[in-house]
């Protein structure tokens, strides 16, 4: 049985459930609430457990698309069909001001102050006229639709949940896109990311807001599911609710949401029942049992419950992707390097982090069609030499010139558009995506589609070109067995191999290799060293740094050696070979 | 606006801001420890105060229950993790720590509060109830997850917080309280008057922010929970298990909260929730200073008491508000000097 | 001599991929063992599973007590110390604030003991002395490497593990840093070296071990290591011809 067959027998399960001859209507409301709790929960779901940020603040923004169709319909005699892009507006402004304020600091900014945010908000709601203070509002108008009024819960129901439907196919879609691998990218391979030309922060942006436009049209409803709205739904505790429930359900998947949504209002609705009765006075102990439940799933189930029911049913097969080739992917836009100048040229490069001298004043170049080797022991400053050059870092002085134009200082984004590629010492594959998935990461600059095309789907001619190529560099580098595989599954020196294919994604004019041969066997290391010779007879220019010697020596045009970030020597293999300074460096000098 | 109803406001906002202080300081010790984002620092501050309430009507506490019960988690979780290394002496000390304190403080309790012995008597009580509290929380909400994400910790914090918050609603009810204070005294200072309470706050803080600085200057103990604040695998190379530290600097918390609950009682009415906004705000103090520095954060929830005093006069139904608003041009100021690049944890 | 350091089929993995294929290696009591081999050989995660860092399989005992179970600070107890690669000092304490917490697990046997094991470090590496006030984030990466070292030292190990000490210091350091390692060997002190700087390595080892994609390929006395021609070919990433010229 397919997982899609699934998923539309488990929406048309849903949407027969009214029909059960007497179901108590009170089952019904439940339902609702779930499903408007869910709808929140799943933008948590992109923020939190794709995204890796968390926000205390979903209440806040369902109450803003609450209030947005209660002040507009009430007062000003707005259409209800009219609010909803209405309501969707004002929160997207809002949640893009609240990101603009606290996404680029560190992770747990964002939930701290969307507390600060929801608190705030809550006192606003509750004393300024415009809200109606804490009294809120009534007498919102029902939803219409011609003569159908949506003025009871069954009917209520339907519109609420094919919503829902609507959303889970939308956020499916939008994850599977490449803004989506975007946003899945932000968790574990931010540097990576921007190395490819992803807008991380832009990303972080586009999550955090399309988690707030869920919420606003869960608030939509609510408002006329209840036709009244008042500040205390939309407080802190609610919030808390939210992330409750994406916590339990597990913030990894479209279906966890919807679990977390059921369980913790089922469990809270029991609770209400039980526990005042139980202790004898009135209050809202299910918070006890709600925090114990939260640290508790935190300790031993930190993915939620949604994985483990997953695994129950495992005869379920994952909708698979064919690779089949799909006509070429456009190269990317960029004005060619000037003939002219060497490739790369690094003048009086120097970095400095905090009195102690990383790079010192080094100087070379890279010509066209030529490999060169960047050589030297452990902690000479290679890697940080390529950190300057792609961006990663800002040098303290020197230049560095592609093609004649100075790149010095660049943010990685921008040298990555210029066609320079790379991979990592450290490995940095995002570990929740495929070795394909990761492969087109590479090639997010050779694509346009954005998030709007994501979701309707209406980039499947492109996301097809993007898979096609990541196959083709794949094969390539001789990986293509392994393109459905989770990027972590591979042995060590494999991924290395597989950040090359995402390198070459980028269709690049240079490409930079950190240590490619660490980790390889001898015959894996003689096929990449036969891969990188082809690749510079297809006319592209390589700069590696390799402890190797033997890789370097049969590889290399040229040497570059670096010694506590001096450029010691440089010249052709034989020649620095027989460098007995550089013997001494490499080798270490204890005699 | 006269010069006397803003000296007026500036004490009453510095005697808030000590309060804050005190908070702010425990967040900054603990995130910095055990990188736990601390949301229900405040829950002792209302478990405090309201526990000193009960103990002054002469009434045993429902926080006893709290202390025993977490003790006893506490020491069963402690017994599982060290099962395959039991000895008989690790279970004396484990039973000790963990059942036999609890059980003697609550004794004790119950055996001084009906007497009413005092002011004195009555708030050892209380912090001798609550403190312990600090360390059992930690073994059995946040040392199991030791190696998680601040992200998760902090998730974790908002569990411990809505748990404790309705427990607190059991065992005070929804009613406040106010306790009488340490002193009712009055001292007229020109144009000001100066509550005797005020001073003890004041003094009390400024003695304790002396003796925390004492501690982590010159006691080997205290640098070592500092090593582990900067380098958590450095210490555990030399021996210094992250247990341990957490267990310490969650204790402090406990008992700084507690105090800080047990001052401020007087002086303001107490709810089983109050605690929460209480602790936010040493919160907006700890955040300005980036939940690392001591005395900024300590001079930061000055200032956060004197300007909700200020605001409390101009727009007091906007008091809330416009405090915890006060974070975001520092958030804005912190984002414009963050790097492009954030590298994952 | 009796084997300090015994283990057994030890194996690391992460993500189920293995970094360290099952290995067993023993250090004897007062002896220098080093591991050799190239970057991303698995020396330093072999280390630091040792160490109880990284979750591992296979049984590691210290004088015939298991350890495998125990946490960092409890192997640190049974006597087993490491300096990381990183050296992991605290930047923002003075130098004998750092040494002091070295002596964190025997604050129990007072100042006195305590003054004393600081003197025999600075008798050991008088650079700490000179330097005792000074922040241990505004020290050169030599001294950094030797606070690591006395930092280690003051908890009094029976086995001290150290990640690449030469990493990124200059030839007149990593000599003294080498001399320092000898002359502990000979105060009763057992040493387990990671190293690249194969040479160095084995001409104070007493045994080494080389380590390839995460498995010994080849052990011997330091003396038979050197002399193999495999060894300088491979491991020491240079060609004969080049050996030759080097002698």
């Amino acid at each position: 049985m397919s997982a899609r067959l699934l998923q539309v027998a488990a929406l048309a399960l849903c949407l027969a459930v009214p029909l059960v001859p007497g179901l108590p209507s009170f089952w019904i409301t439940l339902l609702n609430y779930i499903g408007l709790y869910a709808m929140v929960t799943l933008g948590l779901v992109v923020l939190t457990g794709v995204g890796g940020m968390t926000s205390f603040g979903q209440a806040m923004f369902v109450g803003f698309g609450a209030y947005t169709t209660a002040i507009a319909t009430t007062r000003y005699g707005l259409s209800p069909w009219l609010t909803l892009p209405l309501a969707m507006l004002t929160t997207g402004f809002c949640a893009w001001i609240i990101g603009v304020v606290t996404l680029r600091l560190s992770g747990h900014y964002l939930p701290l102050g969307t507390i600060a945010w929801n608190v705030a908000l809550f006192f606003i709601f509750g004393n300024l006229d415009f809200f109606a203070r804490y009294d809120g509002i009534s007498g919102i108008p029902p939803l219409t639709i011609g003569s159908i009024v949506f003025s009871d819960g069954a009917s209520m129901y339907y519109l609420i949940w094919l919503t829902l439907a609507v959303m889970i196919i939308a956020t499916q879609n939008l994850l599977a896109s490449r803004v989506g691998r975007a946003i899945r990218a932000l968790r574990g391979g931010v540097i990576a990311a921007e190395a490819f030309g992803v807008d991380t922060a832009r990303a972080k942006m586009l999550a955090f807001i399309y988690a707030a436009l869920l919420a606003a049209v869960s608030g939509w409803l609510y408002a006329h599911l209840q036709r009244a709205v008042n500040p205390t739904p939309f407080n802190l505790s609610a919030s808390i609710e939210y992330l409750l429930m994406a916590v339990v359900g597990g913030a990894g998947s479209v279906w966890g949401a919807i679990l977390g949504a059921g369980l913790v209002t089922v469990v809270r609705d029991q609770l209400q029942d039980i526990l005042p009765r139980l202790l004898g006075a009135q209050g809202n102990f299910e918070t006890i049992a709600f925090g114990i439940i939260l640290v508790a799933i935190l300790q031993t189930a930190r993915e939620g419950l949604w994985p483990h029911i997953a695994q129950l049913a495992s005869w379920v097969k994952p909708a698979g992707r064919s690779h089949a080739a799909a006509g070429a992917l456009a190269p990317c836009g960029r004005p060619e390097p000037q003939a002219a100048a060497p490739l790369l040229e690094v003048v009086g490069l120097r970095k400095v982090f905090g009195g102690l001298v990383a790079v010192n004043d080094v100087s070379f170049a890279v010509d066209r069609g030529e490999i060169v080797g960047l050589i030297g022991p452990n902690g000479a400053g290679k890697s940080t030499t390529f950190d300057l050059i792609t961006g990663i870092s800002p040098p303290t002085a020197g230049e560095i010139r592609f093609g004649g134009e100075a790149i010095a200082g660049e943010r990685s984004r921008a040298v990555a558009r210029r066609g320079i590629a790379r991979t990592f010492q450290h490995v940095r594959l995002v570990p929740s995506m495929s070795v394909i998935e990761n492969v087109a990461l590479g090639a997010h600059l050779r694509g346009r589609a954005g998030a709007l095309a994501g979701i309707t789907r209406l980039d499947q001619a492109e996301e097809r070109r993007i898979f096609a190529e990541a196959a083709r560099q794949l094969g390539r580098v001789g990986l293509g067995e392994m393109a459905d595989r989770p990027a972590t599954s591979l042995a060590l020196g494999q991924q290395r191999i597989v950040e090359i294919a995402r390198a070459l994604c980028l269709d690049p004019v240079l490409l930079l290799l950190d240590e490619p041969a660490a980790g390889l066997r001898h015959r894996e290391k003689a096929e990449l060293a036969e891969l990188l010779r082809r690749l510079k007879g297809e006319g592209l220019s390589i700069l590696l740094v390799e402890h190797d010697m033997d890789f370097v020596m049969g590889l290399t045009d040229r040497l570059v050696v670096m010694e506590f970030g001096t450029k010691l020597a440089e010249g052709d293999p034989a020649t620095v070979r027989a460098n007995p300074a550089v013997i001494d460096a490499y080798l270490g000098g204890v005699t | 606006m006269d010069l006397s109803i803003l000296l007026i406001l500036v004490q009453d906002g510095v005697i808030n801001g000590a309060i804050y202080a005190l908070l702010a300081l425990s967040l900054v010790l603990v995130f910095t420890v055990t990188r736990v984002i601390f949301i229900p620092q405040g829950e002792f501050v209302s478990f405090g105060a309201l526990t000193l309430a009960f103990l002054e009507r002469g009434q045993a506490p429902g926080t006893l229950w709290l202390l025993v019960g977490l003790g006893v988690a506490a020491a069963i979780f402690e017994l599982m993790g060290a099962r395959r290394q039991l000895t008989p002496r690790l279970v004396a000390r484990i039973l000790a720590v963990d059942m036999a304190l609890p059980i003697a403080i609550s004794a004790l309790t119950l055996w001084l509060a009906p007497q009413k012995l005092g002011v004195v008597v009555q708030v050892l009580l209380a912090l001798a109830i609550i403190t312990p509290i600090g360390a059992y929380l930690y073994r059995v909400a946040y040392q199991p997850l030791a190696g998680a994400s601040v992200l998760v910790l902090l998730i974790a914090s908002i569990g411990v917080h809505l748990a404790l918050t309705g427990l607190g609603l059991v065992f005070f009810g929804a009613e406040g309280s106010r306790t009488d204070g340490f002193s009712s005294a009055m001292f007229d200072m020109g144009q000001l008057m100066v509550s005797g309470q005020s001073l003890w706050i004041v003094g009390i803080t400024l003695g304790l922010v002396g003796a925390l600085a004492a501690f982590f200057e010159l006691t080997l103990l205290g640098k070592a929970l500092r090593a582990t604040a900067v380098n958590r695998l450095g210490a555990r190379l030399v021996g210094i298990a992250p247990a341990l530290s957490g267990a310490i600097a969650f204790t402090l918390a406990a008992f700084l909260g507690a105090l800080s609950g047990v001052l401020v009682s007087p002086i303001t009415t107490i709810y089983y929730d109050t605690g929460f906004i209480v602790g936010l705000k040493g919160f907006v103090a700890a955040i300005i200073a980036g939940l690392a520095s001591y005395p900024l954060a300590g001079a930061a929830a000055i200032v956060v008491g004197i300007i909700e005093a200020l605001s409390s006069y101009w727009a007091s139904a906007f008091k809330e508000v416009i405090v915890f608003l006060v974070i975001i041009p520092v958030l804005l100021w912190r984002s414009w000097r963050a790097p492009v690049i954030e590298e994952e944890e | 001599m009796s084997a300090l350091l015994t283990v057994r089929d030890l194996a690391v993995a992460y993500n189920g991929v293995p970094a360290v294929q099952p290995t067993s290696l023993t250090v004897a009591a007062g002896g220098i063992v080093t591991v050799i081999g190239a970057n991303g050989a698995g020396k330093s995660t072999l280390l630091n599973a040792l160490m109880g860092i990284l979750p591992a399989h296979g049984a590691v005992s210290i004088d015939g007590e298991p350890v495998q179970h125990l946490a960092v600070e409890g192997r640190f107890d049974r006597g087993i110390a490491l300096v990381p690669e990183k050296r992991e000092l605290f930047t923002t304490m003075s130098v004998e604030d750092n040494l002091r917490l070295g002596r964190f697990r025997l604050r129990a046997e007072g100042r006195v003991a305590s003054a004393g094991a600081l003197e025999r470090i600075y008798g050991l590496f008088p650079r700490l002395a000179e330097r005792r006030r000074q922040l241990a984030g505004t020290l050169s990466g030599g001294e950094r490497q030797m606070l690591a070292m006395g930092r280690a030292l003051m908890g009094r190990p029976r086995l001290l593990m150290l990640d690449e000490p030469s990493l990124g210091l200059a030839p007149l350091i990593v000599r003294d840093i080498f001399r320092i390692v000898v002359e502990l060997r000979n105060a009763g002190v057992a040493v387990l070296l990671v190293e690249q700087n194969a040479r160095a390595a084995l001409k104070i080892a007493d045994y080494g071990y080389v380590l390839e994609n995460g498995a010994v390929v080849l052990e011997g006395p330091s003396a038979q290591l050197q002399a193999d021609s495999r060894i300088v070919e491979t491991y020491l990433g240079i060609s004969q011809a080049a050996a030759a010229a080097l002698a």
